[in-house]
């Protein structure tokens, strides 16, 4: 009985990892915060971008305002790899990062490491 | 206030920023700002909000600024508006935490140590009684204590990414010491739910790894910090402060205060501060640290400076063309900077691994846990506890992530050092794999200041060959090419008065035209003189013998009928032999591309050693002979310098801009030489594929330590060894794996490129001791 319910939740656990980890995150897109105004920044914390999914009208070139606090070497750079665009963040301080104005689509940033990451919708 | 006038001088009265920290709504803006205003000496003080910063105007000092603010209850910090002055804050930022790391490190391994010398001194592991319930349970209260102030950040770092539904190594570190710490718990709390045999606690493995990922982390930091070496020895060029010439008098201002159109002097051994051009005064400029050049420059009135060089034996005094962001030293630190930070084509497989990495180890755990509890031997428990938290330890995403960027990073740098500027990553996977280069002759194998060398009238022309020159170079007065430049600069040399030009018109790849002096003139290549009806005569023969001396010859008409040829020559230079025969000792074929007719073309393919020349080319043609090449399979690079090449270079796979260049072609080149020679051409590629090399070893490491590491944490060696992989060295590898990324993206800045040529080498180095 204790080893078929060990099993079960074992093979329940790996369910809620596909679920949450893949699946799951599919759905946030929605939830994605408007950014290129002066006052929403893009906190770097703690191995997260918060906000993480954002979104910008298309066509138009735009500023990013990034504020690192995480001291460790991950969170250096942030990279939007399909838009060549990469910066370097200094701790503690707001950065501004231009974007091209840009086709409507996902496009993914990272840091270089992939660990932080985020996605941006043009539209 | 005794010494107010002395701070009033010492302070400048300009507007400054600090940096505020605490500062959360519009209350703490208010009491900031009054609290400012009660300052002494502060004219103005103003909160930004969404910058959390603090603009203060007033001949208030610092340290009043930011105690005023302290008092308030918040904390402030001069803002360093210099790149130099915020590298050196970033620094001490980076030692912070650099020493922070060092701090958990030792505090976690304090604990870790003992706990584990214990364990292997053959000391009791396992919870039997009471008493040991107590001494354990005592301990895993302290390795409690060591998982949140030393691992606090893993756990804080997981828990957010899993609220954005990320996974990272957080998550594995939090994960793989959580379950050791709660495992062990449940064993000291309520052992009796265990089988005997499992009853085992795991906090120095807990405390250990911990201590072993600091210390990784801080390691790795410190060898980060010399990947990023080449742009701090760029920014180190700037001085961080200039001599401003203002209303007569001399000021040193701090760099960012200089303008546009300031008058600035520089002494013998100082640093152009400045991009200008020069107004008084002479001296030698060591520019070797832009360009490349060991030989100082010779600069006098009317002669550009850049920031960063350096003013050797003579008194400059300048005017302010580009300061700040603008100057070339900037846009080179920049370019390297965002070079640097770019993404290698075959990193990609790494990249796509890197996203959905994190999960699958988790899920490799789970099944590897279920697969001891279901098949294994006993003690079950204990043994799905090693495998569980082995797994989550020893799987390292930073190896993989750190690959390529790492090694792009210095090679990059390096490239800088040697004045050789990549564009991107892509640029450089792409130049590592060039087959064939494509060379523009003039100003990359050639000086491309040509000399006039002949000027030969025909014996119908009504007057001497000074007479001819005189009709010519007049007309060649308006022109921008440079066989143009050698025929007016004939014509000095001879003190030719020059003449009025009427009607002059460039026809591309054909020649010029005009009136000079009421004369219709005619001066080009055969096809002008065709296109034109006028008869060559035995001119063509002329022509011919002459190109194939690697002379370039003109015909001249003058009123509709053929006068004679001028001959011009463009010298080699005198490192393109040697530069050729590196390239070609990397593998690289070189075709030859030039305008100049076949047989001049050849004369100076002969004397290089380069197998195909393209002769006679229109601008246009370029780039359809590089689309031809690629078409037949070959990764063709090109080198070039003129704003023609531009087309050419943008389509070739790898566009090499030559030299100062044109700012065309410098933005369509995939890399810049800051020096006008082709070794730049060979040092690039020989870079390119150092660091591609550098990027496979790393990659192919990570690969293959993660695909061994995780079965063997798994267990797959424990029916020949009958030992389980200790979540200790797990954390070890895992720490150490990282590092050794890191150290070998490092081996790169050992990378000589002139390594491969020693003569140039030695050349380079008795003309800089000559210099000196």
């Amino acid at each position: 009985m204790t080893t078929l319910l060990i099993n079960i939740s074992g093979l329940l656990l790996i369910a809620a990892i596909v679920w949450w980890f893949w699946l799951a995150q599919s759905g946030q897109d929605k939830a994605s915060v408007n950014v290129g105004d002066e006052q929403t920044e893009i906190l770097v914390r703690d191995g997260v971008y918060e906000p993480d999914h954002i979104r910008l009208p298309a066509g138009k070139p735009a500023t990013l305002y990034f504020r690192r606090e995480d001291p460790s070497p991950c969170a250096e750079y942030v990279l939007f790899p399909d838009l060549e665009v990469s910066a370097q963040l200094a701790v503690g301080e707001r950065t501004q990062v231009q974007l091209p104005a840009a086709e409507p689509g996902k496009y993914p940033f990272t840091c270089q490491m992939q660990m932080y990451r985020g996605s941006l919708t043009v539209e | 206030m005794p010494d107010k006038t002395n701070r009033s001088e010492s302070t400048p009265v300009e507007s400054r920023t600090f940096r505020l920290e605490g500062v959360t709504c519009a209350g703490c803006v208010r009491s900031i700002e009054s609290a400012l205003d009660a300052v002494p000496g502060v004219a103005e003080a103003r909160v930004n909000l969404a910058d959390r910063t603090l603009a203060v105007s007033g001949s208030a000092t610092d340290d009043e600024c930011i105690a005023a603010v302290e008092a308030a209850g918040y904390g402030a910090e001069r803002v360093r508006s210099s790149e130099r002055e915020r590298r050196e804050q970033q620094h001490a930022e980076e030692q912070r935490h650099y020493r922070s790391l060092l701090l958990r490190c030792f505090l976690a391994l304090g604990l870790g140590v003992p706990l584990m010398a214990w364990g292997l001194l053959g000391g009791e592991m396992m919870v039997n009684s009471p008493a040991q319930q107590l001494a354990w349970g005592t301990v895993g209260l302290l390795t409690l204590g060591v998982l949140v102030y030393c691992g606090g950040h893993f756990f804080s770092g997981a828990w957010r990414a899993f609220r954005h539904h990320n996974a990272n190594m957080d998550t594995l570190v939090a994960l793989g010491t959580g379950a050791a710490w709660l495992f062990s718990m449940a064993v000291v709390i309520v052992p009796q739910a265990l089988p005997e045999m499992s009853r085992h606690v795991y906090f120095e493995a807990s405390a250990m790894i911990i201590g072993l990922i600091n210390l990784g982390q801080a390691l790795e930091l410190r060898a980060r910090g010399r990947t990023s070496a080449a742009v701090e020895k760029l920014l180190e060029l700037q001085d961080p402060t200039a001599r401003v010439v203002r209303d007569g008098e001399e000021r040193d201002l701090p760099l960012e205060q200089v303008q546009v159109e300031d008058l600035i002097r520089v002494r013998p051994g100082e640093k152009i501060p400045v991009d200008g051009t020069v107004e008084e005064g002479r001296s030698l400029v060591d520019e070797s640290m832009l360009t490349g050049e060991p030989v100082p420059v010779n600069k006098g009135e009317g002669d550009s400076l850049s920031a960063g060089t350096l003013n050797k034996n003579g008194t400059l005094l300048f005017r302010a063309e580009k300061v700040g962001a603008d100057t070339r030293l900037a846009q080179i630190i920049e370019m390297v900077k965002n070079a640097q930070s770019s993404r290698v084509p075959i990193a990609r497989l790494a990249d796509r691994i890197s996203a959905i990495f994190v999960p699958t180890v988790m899920i490799i755990a789970v099944l590897a846990a279920l697969a001891w509890y279901n098949f294994g031997p006993e003690p079950r428990a204990a043994h799905v506890l090693v495998v569980l938290t082995a797994v989550l330890i020893i799987a390292c995403p930073c190896a993989l992530g750190l690959a390529t960027p790492m090694s792009v990073m210095v090679g990059v740098g390096k490239g800088a050092e040697h004045g050789v500027l990549i564009r991107n990553g892509k640029a450089l996977q792409q130049a590592s794999k060039l087959d064939t280069l494509v060379v523009d002759k003039t100003g990359t194998l050639t000086e491309g200041e040509p000399r006039l060398t002949e000027i030969e009238a025909d014996d119908s022309f009504d007057g001497t060959g000074d007479e001819l020159l005189q009709l010519l170079a007049s007309l060649e007065q308006g022109s921008e090419h440079p066989l143009a430049a050698a025929v007016v600069a004939a014509a000095r040399d001879r003190n030719i008065e020059f003449l009025r030009t009427e009607d002059f018109e460039a026809i591309t790849a054909h020649g010029v035209s005009g009136r000079v002096d009421g004369r219709a003139l005619l001066l080009g290549n055969r096809k002008l003189m065709q296109r034109e009806n006028i008869d060559t005569g035995s001119w063509d023969k002329r022509v011919k013998q002459l190109g194939e001396e690697g002379r370039t010859a003109m015909y001249a008409a003058v009123d509709g009928r053929m006068a004679g040829i001028i001959a011009v020559s463009d010298p080699l230079r005198e490192d393109a032999k040697a530069a050729v025969a590196r390239l070609q000792q990397l593998g690289v074929r070189i075709e030859m591309l030039t305008g100049d007719n076949e047989g001049t073309a050849h004369a100076v393919a002969r004397q290089l050693g380069i197998d195909r020349v393209h002769a006679e080319l229109q601008p246009e043609d370029k780039e359809k002979i590089i689309g031809e090449l690629q078409q037949s399979g070959e990764q063709v690079g090109m080198a070039g310098d003129g704003i023609n090449d531009a087309p050419a270079l943008a389509r070739a796979d790898v566009g090499f801009a030559i030299g100062a260049g044109t700012d065309v072609a410098i933005e369509t080149a995939d890399v810049t030489l800051m020096r006008s020679s082709l070794h730049g051409v060979a040092d690039a590629i020989a870079l390119s594929r150092a660091t591609l090399r550098n990027i496979k070893q790393n990659l192919f490491g990570a690969f293959i330590y993660n695909t061994l590491g995780i079965p063997i944490a798994a267990g797959v060696l424990y029916p020949f060894t009958g030992a389980l992989l200790s979540p200790v060295i797990a954390g070890a590898a895992m720490a150490m794996s990282s590092v050794t990324v890191v150290t070998n993206a490092n081996r790169l800045r050992f990378f000589q490129p002139e390594g491969s040529n020693p003569a140039v080498t030695a050349k380079n180095s008795a003309k800089s001791g000559e210099a000196q």
